[in-house]
């Protein structure tokens, strides 16, 4: 049965340089709730100014030119987020939709401490809230993402890359938003690293109910953790459908060539096309 | 034929409020031209540490590094001629080439600085060795780094390396920093090369599938050990160390996924 959080219509950037660039072009897509929706392509495909865009998350000279994106809130009202004014945008980001940036884990602030750079969020979008809970709420999302809470007086650089990155996860889920989007969020991380924070993704998932867009390049991971796969190329999804489906029956040139990028780990010597 | 040896190599650092840490502990390997030997480990394995001893940027705290059965000169032109030999492709195109110079000055270094060829046909030699990493010499020449795609910027530290007409490459990471769509060709061409001019390559990576790939044996380095050696399929497809097979589980492998499970996580 289809229950979208997020509908994507004839969705268009163009960064405004000279020449314009179409940088995505007509992307129609919808994201069902509590899926796992991945986005892959090379670099400069669109990708994530896709993920941005959705979010106007995009600044000067990317320009939305056309399409719209709305956002099916649980409590049942359709939000657009195009008409959104500057304090409902302001209100609805971190709230409803959260981020975790390519390279987050040098984003945090490496003279203040993690616990609380967790408290700031909650200053900022629960203002009802005393310094005690701001504590409490804090402590238990480093519980949840398996950092403990002994670390809330940690500063960044006395974590590990991958700690780092799941103080940026917590960050991320502080106010259980619906759809989190998720840009390279393991790529400068080490294999066994990596496949501990996808587990975890995965397990936080299925425990508190949201989707989630993850952008990357590399294939073979993303056909392991995504319910359905978008190909992009040239600012277009030009194949969009369920992982089993893109390493079974890939439908278009591109996505095959793409496979064949990555060499087979197992099986026979040869790339990973069929 | 040229070989270099790692006999019992021990690299110990003092960390502050940790005492002393074995970032190499009592290493052993060949590499021989003609072959390349993968090397994989998580990060903080000891896989730089080898490569900075390697190059000799560190000196092991015990054991020795034979260069066809000779210590490597600590200093003058012992040590220039064994860097002749050696040579080294770094992870980063960006950092690694010099934003200020020319493509032509880059390989002109090299050349002249181990005079590889007579003076007058040093343009010849740049040329030749564009043409050798499959970059249009004509395109390139008098282009800065910044002008350049990551992959022609690898390409061009690939030519440097080369330029010196070593017989073994340390390549650390080589396309990690590249995107996936050219990772392949780039990794192609090191294989050519590898082939075409008997270089003996250490492949430096986390990533165990183009490892199997291009590599003749694979090392696995956990925390500064060796814990497994062997022919790269030997190691891949039926790791006896259960380090070997953690490394293997944790890394993307659709084929088994959809084999096991039919479906996502």
């Amino acid at each position: 049965m289809s229950d979208p959080l997020l509908t994507v219509r004839d969705f268009s950037v163009v960064y405004d340089v000279d020449p314009p660039v179409e940088a995505v072009t007509d992307v129609t897509l919808e994201l069902q709730r509590g899926e796992i929706l991945g986005l892959a392509g090379e670099s400069g495909c669109g990708k994530t100014t896709l993920a941005y865009g959705v979010q106007r998350l995009l600044r000067a000279p990317a320009v939305i030119t056309g399409g719209d994106v709305v956002f099916h809130d649980a409590s049942g009202a359709d939000v657009d987020i195009n008409a959104l004014d500057v304090d409902a945008m302001q209100r609805f980001r971190w709230d409803k939709v959260s981020m975790v940036f390519q390279g987050a884990m040098n984003a945090l602030n490496p003279v203040d401490t993690i616990g609380s750079q967790l408290e700031d969020v909650f200053e900022i979008h629960r203002p009802g809230m005393n310094r005690r809970q701001r504590r409490a709420e804090a402590e238990e999302l480093l519980e949840i993402v398996k950092v403990g809470r002994q670390r809330m007086r940690s500063f960044p650089h006395e974590l590990s890359g991958g700690m780092r990155q799941r103080v940026m996860i917590a960050m991320a889920l502080a106010l259980r938003p619906q759809l989190m989007v998720m840009d390279e969020p393991t790529t400068a991380l080490d294999v066994l690293v990596q496949r501990e924070i996808i587990k975890q993704i995965s397990q936080l998932r299925h425990e508190f109910g949201f989707s989630v867009i993850f952008i990357t390049h590399d294939l073979p991971l993303l056909l392991e953790i995504s319910d359905r796969i978008a190909i992009m190329r040239e600012g277009r999804i030009i194949e969009l459908a369920s992982a089993e489906e893109i390493w079974r029956r890939p439908q278009h040139e591109y996505t095959r060539t793409l496979l064949s990028s990555f060499p087979r780990l197992t099986g026979e010597r040869g790339v990973l096309v069929r | 034929m040229t070989t270099l040896e790692f006999r019992g190599v021990t690299k110990s650092y003092n960390v502050r409020g940790a005492g002393r840490i074995k970032a190499l502990d009592d290493v052993s390997f060949t590499l021989t031209s003609g072959r390349t030997i993968g090397l994989v480990g998580q990060s903080g394995s000891g896989k730089s540490t080898i490569a900075k001893i390697l190059t000799q940027l560190e000196t092991p705290t015990s054991g020795e590094v034979l260069l066809d059965g000779q210590p490597i000169p600590r200093r003058g032109k012992g040590l220039r001629r064994y860097r002749q030999q050696l040579r080294m492709v770094f992870q980063d195109p960006f950092a690694s080439l010099n934003p200020y110079h020319s493509i032509r000055y880059h390989l002109e270094r090299p050349i002249r600085l181990d005079a590889v060829v007579p003076k007058k046909d040093t343009d010849a030699e740049v040329r030749r060795l564009l043409a050798r990493v499959r970059l249009d010499a004509d395109a390139v020449i008098d282009r800065r780094p910044h002008e350049l795609s990551g992959g022609q910027r690898q390409r061009v530290a690939i030519a440097r390396a080369l330029a010196s007409r070593p017989s073994l490459l340390v390549a650390d990471e080589p396309v990690s920093m590249l995107d996936v769509s050219i990772r392949l060709g780039v990794l192609t061409l090191l294989a050519d090369l590898q082939r075409e001019e008997g270089l003996g390559v250490l492949y430096i990576t986390h990533d165990l599938a183009t490892a199997r790939h291009f590599s003749d044996e694979i090392m696995v380095l956990n925390q500064g050990r060796v814990v497994e050696y062997g022919t790269a399929d030997d190691v891949i497809l039926n790791p006896q160390n259960p380090y070997t097979r953690e490394l293997r589980a944790a890394s993307p492998d659709p084929e088994k996924h959809f084999a096991s499970t039919g479906g996502a996580l």
